[in-house]
């Protein structure tokens, strides 16, 4: 049961995350937009799958509800149309996909022979009390130290926006 | 079959070259800012397998973390979208090469 529920949902986000990057029906920003949260979704669904059940639920809270609200919303502002169909450059585009190959080659040479193979079996359960205790004893001052970066993100924006940038 | 460190890995590591693959080929400022969040998250998938596989909740501390700072840098980085917008009427790579030599 779980593996049919794992290749499903590896399988979802993957096709999803190649139908934001490379949709060959439409490239509208919208379109790449809501398959990116249909990809965030099913994303989710693997760490339901691994054990992190608050991680899944900020996952859908943070990423798909409000980072997504983000972007549909500057979408519209922007009004943008769909990309026109510039000519591509092959020579950037060989260049890309090449980059992307050795990437590939690189990493997937190195999971083939490292030795991870069937040795470790799942431990750990993701409960919320462990994983809060954790963050306001050990990571105090990252979490104190964040929050003061949302502040600084905030500032920012608000003084971004504004319509004459001084 | 059961489904180990690797599985998770695999989709991890493919999930990344996809994102890279978008920012690498798409010329839509805002399609790239989506395509990097697809690379936070498989980095976010791989930190979260590892956690569980090794048995220490630091893992998905980190995650909670990552999510936090790609929630602030998406909407620093959409405010400048939009007032580049406003100066320059356009949101492609292409047209935005003041800084080429």
């Amino acid at each position: 049961m779980q593996d049919i529920l794992f290749y499903t949902f590896a399988a979802l986000t993957l096709i999803c995350a190649l139908l934001v990057v490379a949709n060959p029906f439409s490239l509208n920003p919208v379109t790449s937009a809501m398959f990116l949260v249909l990809a965030i979704v099913s994303l989710a669904g693997l760490f339901v799958l691994l054990h992190a059940f608050f991680l899944a639920a900020v996952q859908v809270l943070v990423y798909a509800g409000a980072v997504m609200v983000l972007f549909l919303f500057v979408i519209m502002l922007l009004d943008l149309r769909a990309e026109e169909r510039r000519k591509i450059k092959l020579f950037g585009a060989v260049a890309g996909c090449v980059c992307v190959g050795a990437f590939l080659f690189i990493f997937l040479a190195q999971l083939l022979h490292s030795p991870l193979g069937g040795s470790l079996t799942p431990t750990l359960e993701g409960e919320i009390v462990p994983l809060g205790k954790l963050l306001f004893t050990r990571y105090l001052l990252p979490f104190e130290i964040v929050s003061v970066l949302l502040l600084v993100g905030m500032v920012g924006v608000v003084l971004l926006s504004k319509k004459d940038l001084k | 079959m059961n489904i180990g460190l690797e599985h998770y890995l695999v989709v991890s590591v493919l999930l990344f070259a996809l994102g890279l693959l978008g920012v690498l080929l798409r010329r839509n400022l805002l399609v790239i800012y989506m395509s990097l969040e697809l690379m936070l998250n498989a980095a976010n998938l791989a930190l979260v397998a590892f956690s569980r596989f090794t048995g220490r909740l630091d893992g998905q501390i980190l995650v909670f973390f990552v999510i936090t700072v790609a929630a602030a840098e998406v909407s620093v980085g959409l405010a400048l979208i939009v007032a580049l917008y406003r100066k320059r009427q356009t949101a492609h790579v292409e047209d935005l090469t003041t800084m080429k030599l």
